[in-house]
Formats: C-alpha cells, structure tokens, sequence
C-alpha cells in the first residue's frame, strides 16, 4: 500500500462524522486536563465540567439557561421560620451507576446526602482525608461552620439545620462541591482498600457514566441507560483534551471534534461566518475591574477614586480590548443577576471634568501603578492592553501610569496585601447566581486583605450585604442589595470596566446544546443531527 | 570497556545529586504557591492557608523538606501529585511512552533525512544543492516551533486535509494501553486501521519536533564529511580508484560519524525541550506537557520528579553515545 492510500484509509478511518452504522458519539474538544473527578476536591471548571456536570447529580440544580435553580435529586425543600433548617424530600428510584468494580444493590437515598456532606467535614470520617482531602469550595464557601447537623428523617428526607440563617444556601447546594457521591460505592472501595477509586472511577446519579480517563488525552463516558430524567439521546459523550485554542478550532473545522470550549476572541469572526459552525454566545456571569487600594493616600480619598474614573473611556475599552463582546460595567454584578441595579449611574466619560476633581481634592502630579494580570480569563481578555489604554486615558488628565505585572501566582499573592502600592486589574465569574457570591466575598469586610482588593471596608454596605445574606425573602433581599450598589457606586472602590459575552462555537449537527452562565459545559439533552 | 563504563557511572552520582538540588530550589525560587494559585481569584483565608501549608509539609525548615525529598529519592518515592494525588512515579511512566515513541520517531525523520542530506551537499559542495540544502537547514534551525506546528495544522491538516489535527490515535478506536506506545498497541489492538490511525497522527508531530535536530544533524555532517574528505588517506583511496561510494559511504562518513553522533546525542536535550512545546500544541499526552502543566500550577513534587527523570535519561543517553564512539572508532575502546 502506497503511503497516500495509507493515509487517506487512516483518513476515512479517522472521520469522525461517520456512517450511522456507529454510535452517536458526541466530542468535545476540552481546555485541559481534569484534576481527578470527585469535585469536592477541586476548585477549576474543567474538573467541574469533566466530574459533576457529566457524571453526578446534586439536591437541586440550576436551570439551564439561567442561574434559577430547579429540583434535582431533592424534589421538593422546606425552610423553617428562623431560616436555620432546610428539609430536602428526596427523589425515589433514582439508581447509581456501575462499573467493573461496583454494582449497586440499592438506590440513591439519605445515606448518600449524609454521607458526601460528612465526607468534607467530618473528621471522622474515613474519607474526609482521602487524596489529599483538601475540600476547597466547602470550606471557603463556610459551608464547615454553616452546618451544624445533616439529619436523616428517614430513606428520603433529609434535614441540614445552620447554625445561622443563610439565605444563598440552596444555591449554595447547586453547587459543584455539593455533588451527591454513593455511600454505598465509598464503603466498597474502603473495604477493597482503593479510597482513591472514589475520585478516580466516579460513580454518580448522572446522565453519563464514566468509562476511562487517559491521562491527558482523552476521557471517554457512555450514556446512563437507567438515567432517572431519561437517558441521553447519545450514545457516547467523548472529551478530546486539546489545550490550544487555535488547535482546537482546527479540529472542529475538520470534524475531529463537534463542540469546543474557549475560542480565541480573534477566531470569532470567522467561526461566525462558517457555514458548517454555529456560535452560541451568552451574557458571562461576571465583572471585570480595576480595584484601588482605598487604604493608601491618595486613593483613600473617594473623590481621587471617582475623578480616576470619569478619566477611562470605557467604551473604547470595550472596543478594543473586548472587541464588543461584552457590556460596560457600572455595577459590581452583571445585568444578569438578580437585583442588578439598572438605576445606579455610571460615572460620565469626562477628562475635564475629572481634571478639576483631582485638582478640587488637591492632587496634583499624581503617579500610580497598573497592575496588569498576565493570563486571560473571561472578564479580561487583554489586560496587558487594557492597562494601556487607561494609562494614555489617565495621562489625558495628568496622571502618569506605570504598568506592572508579576506571575499569576504571584501576582494573586501580592494583591491581596493591604499595603499595595497601585491599583489592580482583576475580575470575577459567579459560582452560583447569588448577588451574596459578589458583594460579599469580593467587598465585604471580612474579605479585606483577601478577596476584597480594594481594600475596601464601608459599614453601611457591609450592614446591608450582611443582612441580606441572613434574609429569606428575596424581594427584600434585592432591596438591600439595590441599595448597597448605590452606597458601591457613590464610594468608588472599583472601576467597574466591563461584563463579557462568552462564546461556544459549536458544529451545525449539535442540537439542543444550552450555555450555561456560570461557565458549565452540560451534555444532557444534546443531540446530533444525523 | 567495563572499568570505562564504572568510572562513567561513578561520575553520575554528584551529577544526580546535583540536579535534586537544583530541581527542588528552582521551582522554589519561582513565585506564587501552590496553595494561592489554586485560591485562584478568590483567595484563601489565613487560617486556611497555614493549614494548608501543614498538610503539605511547607512549615518544615526547607533544608529538613530537601533531605525529606532526598529520602523518599532512595526508597523509591517521588512523592504525590498535589493536584492530582497520584504518584509522580505512576504518572511518568503513564506519560512517557508517548514522549518517548514521539521522540524517537522525530530522531529517526532527523537521521534519516539529515544524514543523506549532509553527505550530499559535502560531496557536492558549493553547488546549488548545497547552497539550497544549506539555506533550508538554517530557515529550519531558527523555525519557531510554535508558528511551525500552526502553519503545518492549518496547511496540512486544514486545506489539504491529509492528517489529522491532533491526538495520538482516532477517538473511534479504544483499547486498552499495554505497552504506552500506540504504533504497538494498535497493532496489538487486532483493529482494523487502527495502525494507520496512530501512523497518520504521528507525521505532523514528528515532522515539527524532528525539525531542528534534523537542520542542526544535516549541517553537522556536511562539515564533519568536508573535514574528513580532504584528509590524505581520501585522496590515497582516490587515487586507488576506489568508487566514489566507497569513498564517500564507507571511509568519509564512518570518520565523519564522530561529531555527527555527539551531535545527536546533545540533540536529545534539545528534543525533550521541543517535546514541551510540541505536545502542548498536538495534545500530546506525554511528559513535556506534563511538566508545563506542572510549573504553573506550581506542583512541586511533579516539577521535583519530572525533571529528577529527565536529567537520568539524558545522562544514559550520553552514556550511550559515549559507548558508540567505542564501536565506530577502536581508537577510543582501546583507550
């Protein structure tokens, strides 16, 4: 055989788009590598999408399209009065999955709830150690002091009693973290002596079961057949581990993939404009913006910070940096969530104006530091740039600006300090929907020298952010918040820059794909036209 | 030939040392933890972080974690992952075979083609072949590989459609690994195309990673054969009337070999190096992007083991090519 008939039978062979006499296997071409597959374990999206989204369930989830959530593996809830205890009815007949070294005897029932809740913080717990037993998103969600008691009523109802009232704790619940692991399956693999198995061979409720992982390359999961919601119109569900942007477009180009993940913002345009591509574009949970270290004159002054921010030409940002895909910021949270308030005023576009503010405050040949991040991520594509344009901006009004940048490590390192000199580019994806998720852990007080990088401790905001967070009923709840984006607003601690559109290019065959606005890639319900 | 290979090997031991020593201060020296890049935006609270860096043995003296490292380096033990918590030892030796079936198949392109190629353009020297020959080697050496492997995914793959974009094999085909290298287990497989699958994933990769070793070989040769062929004992062979493919094939280049070995030996560093980049852009699951992936999210035991590994195979390479001069020229095994 001639080298061109070798490589052209490979050719025919490698078609992936082929003849109906295979399975419907769906591709997707992945970002990276999972971390293991016991989400509790891991805090990045690409475990999350590879772990919980494929093969688990949670109580409650959310809801396609939007951050609302919807009952799952918990039909139905009640809150008692005093907001400190939720009791979940839970789903019956739901069954685990299996694989070749676990075949459930019974279904899903309490035993499961309690048991992947005790796992991430009970320290008698066998597993609360296994793999390192770093429980991440538990822990700085505080879910470890939230909870005093996880009680079983009996097979299908359970009750978690708070030590306090915390009104995001159903969206808390949809959560990654709080994917419901098999008791059952936990004890088997104890008793073999293989814990690891756990987050290694996951076993779930969901709507694909797992079938192997090779390291780096490929992870392969079939359709749950006993799939409580109904099984999957695909067969196959196959994630092809493809860290280069531009590779993976050029993938999808030839069919070697249907779906992928993070397009380059440049190779947008083009996908748009191919016929055989679709491109689902979505409004992304999330704030991109420049935080001043309200701790350090001059910046401790509000009329610096809003003079400063009235000098950046927003829209050019926006142009340039985000090549329109995206909105200007003006709140904290994305028009999106729930509560945004549309009343709040952006600080005009005004250099003269912002001239005579700096001057009024008595600044006057005022420098500062940029702090630019060296990696892209969804609220910032560029930051690089964008710190360039507001140093041409700043200098309009006089303000020298020097850009600086360190490692990203070390860059989230130096940040949080509470003696930073400079202001810093940074941003924010939503984990759960909840206003709490943004106003809270990214300017509450208890975040300062962490999270809140500006530093930034205003009692008035706190007070309200606080006690919506105790507060159940969410009409009241966007009141307060409203509020307090007004107090955000009028105190400046950031410069809001923008909320970006995030986009899944997709082949034209892939049907009923739904992006999800907290970032997850979900396969249940897609199909693939013939 | 033994005391030789004794005395090579002694010569090893301050080399592994010192690179246990320079592997684990190196990824120390960068900034940024492996606790803070993993908080990502969101932060760790100060209390959670000393935890943290308990659990990890970051609150040891950094001198007790080196001789903790070096203890667990004699027993056998690399030590965990901290992202994934698998063994560095099981993930190396996971990733490896695609690293190493990559690479050969890059040292085999380089040799085959750049060896041929030094010898022609030595032996027709200063004519256009040469000139041409010459001038490609050089556009090949300063190839940026990144730009290369695009440009041939975007021609190759995309217009011509003749290969596949990346991956090691078609997704279609599924078996299990048994040896880690897939031209072998395809076949093994019993599927049918599953070998011109894997076949057909290899050129493009192979083809980029072989790229400069095969520019740096083609040039070496060419200069090693022009040495060699104006020695006097050329000219007493010509004068002989030796054939020219005598002359050429069988005194010229085994001289000629020498440096051309040495060459290829370096160029294994030089392959591992181009494995990082090449991997990353084919989705080559093997140990270059297993390093990268590492080093940012500051993995110390990965980095650590990783590099441990690769220092040792690189000094068994040498070793070897040290032996090979021994079989070319007796000269070097009687001495």
């Amino acid at each position: 055989m001639s080298l061109k008939t070798t490589l052209a039978t490979g050719l025919v062979m490698t078609a992936l788009l082929a003849p109906a006499a295979f399975a419907k296997t769906m591709v997707y071409c992945s970002e990276g590598s999972p971390e293991g597959f016991d989400p509790a374990l891991f805090t990045t999206g690409t475990t999350f999408n590879a772990s919980s989204q494929a093969v688990y369930n949670r109580l409650v989830e959310f809801d396609g399209a939007t951050t609302a959530t919807k009952p799952a593996l918990a039909e139905s809830w009640e809150v008692s009065e005093d907001g400190l205890e939720y009791t979940f009815k839970l789903r019956e007949g739901v069954k685990f999955q299996s694989n070749d070294a676990f075949t459930p005897s019974r279904d899903f029932n309490a035993d499961d709830v309690i048991f992947t809740f005790d796992r991430q913080r009970d320290e008698a717990n066998p597993y609360f150690t296994y793999e390192g037993g770093s429980w991440e998103y538990f822990n700085s969600m505080s879910m470890s002091d939230l909870i005093t008691e996880i009680v079983k009523v009996d097979d299908y109802t359970v009750k978690f009693v708070l030590s306090r009232p915390e009104a995001p704790m159903i969206a808390n619940l949809a959560m990654d973290f709080a994917s419901i692991v098999s008791k059952e399956y936990a004890d088997a693999m104890l008793e073999a002596g293989t814990p690891e198995m756990l987050n290694q061979a996951p076993i779930g409720t969901g709507p694909f079961s797992f079938v192997a992982y090779q390291k780096d390359a490929v992870i392969r999961y079939a359709a749950n057949p006993d799939y409580w919601a109904g099984a999957s119109p695909l067969d196959n569900l196959v994630f092809a581990i493809t860290t280069d942007a531009s590779v993976r477009y050029q993938k999808m180009k030839a069919g070697e993939c249907h779906l992928m993940s993070y397009p380059n913002p440049a190779d947008v345009a083009a996908m748009q404009e191919d016929a055989d591509l679709v491109v689902q574009e979505q409004e992304g949970l999330n704030v991109g913006y420049l935080a001043y270290n309200t701790k350090v004159a001059p910046f401790d002054n509000v009329n610096v910070r809003r003079a400063l921010n009235m000098a950046v030409d927003k829209q050019a940002i926006l142009d340039v940096v985000f090549q329109g895909a995206g909105s200007i910021a003006k709140n904290p949270i994305p028009p999106a969530m729930w509560s945004y308030n549309d009343a709040v005023e952006d600080d005009a576009y005004d250099p003269e104006a912002a001239k005579q503010m700096l001057a009024d405050a008595g600044v006057s040949d005022l420098s500062m530091k940029i702090w630019a991040m060296p990696v892209q991520r969804p609220y910032n594509p560029n930051a690089r740039r964008m710190a360039e344009l507001m140093q041409e901006d700043l200098g309009k009004i006089g303000v020298s600006v020097e850009i600086v940048s360190y490692e990203w490590g070390e860059y989230l390192e130096r940040a949080k300090a509470e003696d930073r000199d400079g202001a810093v580019l940074l941003g924010w994806t939503g984990d759960n929907g909840d206003p709490d998720n943004f106003l809270a852990v990214l300017l509450g007080c208890d975040a300062v020298g962490n999270a809140n990088r500006a530093q930034w401790c205003n009692e008035d905001f706190d007070a309200l952010v606080q006690k919506a967070k105790v507060t159940a009923d969410q009409a009241e709840r966007t009141k307060l918040y409203e509020e307090a984006q007004l107090i955000f607003k009028d105190q400046a601690p950031w410069s809001t820059i923008a909320h970006s559109v995030t986009f899944t290019p997709m082949r034209k065959e892939v049907q009923g794909y739904e992006m999800s606005p907290l970032g997850s890639v979900r396969f249940y319900g897609v199909d693939l036209a013939e | 030939m033994l005391k030789y290979l004794a005395s090579r090997l002694l010569t090893f031991v301050p080399t592994f040392i010192g690179v246990t020593l320079i592997s684990f201060a190196f990824i120390r020296m960068l900034p940024g933890d492996p606790i803070t890049v993993m908080a990502g935006e969101r932060g760790v609270s100060p209390e959670r972080y000393q935890e943290l860096m308990v659990q990890l043995g970051f609150d040891q003296p950094v001198y007790v974690q080196y001789f903790e490292y070096l203890k667990g380096i004699v027993q056998g033990d690399l030590g965990m992952s901290f992202v994934t918590k698998k063994p560095v030892w099981d993930e190396f030796f996971a990733l490896f075979p695609a690293t190493l079936e990559l690479s050969l198949c890059a040292m085999i392109f380089a040799v085959g083609l750049g060896l041929p190629a030094g010898v022609i353009a030595a032996v027709n020297r200063g004519k256009f072949f040469d000139r041409a020959l010459m001038s490609t080697a050089l556009v090949g050496y300063s190839m940026p590989i990144f730009w290369w492997a695009l440009l041939l995914i975007i021609v190759v793959s995309g217009w011509l459609g003749l290969t596949p974009v990346s991956g090691r094999i078609s997704l279609m085909f599924y078996f299990p690994d048994t040896t880690g290298f897939m031209l072998i287990d395809s076949l093994l497989s019993g599927q049918k195309g599953a070998f011109s699958s894997a076949l057909s994933h290899l050129i493009l990769p192979t083809i980029v990673l072989g790229t400069i070793p095969l520019a740096v070989i083609a040039r070496q040769t060419r200069s090693a054969m022009l040495e060699v062929l104006s020695e006097d004992y050329i000219r007493t062979a010509r004068a002989k009337g030796l054939s020219p493919y005598g002359i050429n094939g069988i005194h010229a280049l085994r001289n000629a070999l020498i440096p051309v070995i040495t060459v290829i030996g370096l160029s294994v560093g030089t392959l591992l190096a181009g494995a990082i980049l090449t991997e990353t852009i084919f989705s080559w699951p093997g140990i270059g992007k297993w390093m990268v992936d590492s080093i940012f999210r500051r993995d110390y035991p990965v980095v650590q083991g990783g590099l441990l590994l690769i220092a040792v195979m690189v000094m068994i390479v040498n070793l070897t090519v040290d032996m090979l001069y021994g079989f070319i020229n007796p000269k070097i095994r009687k001495r």
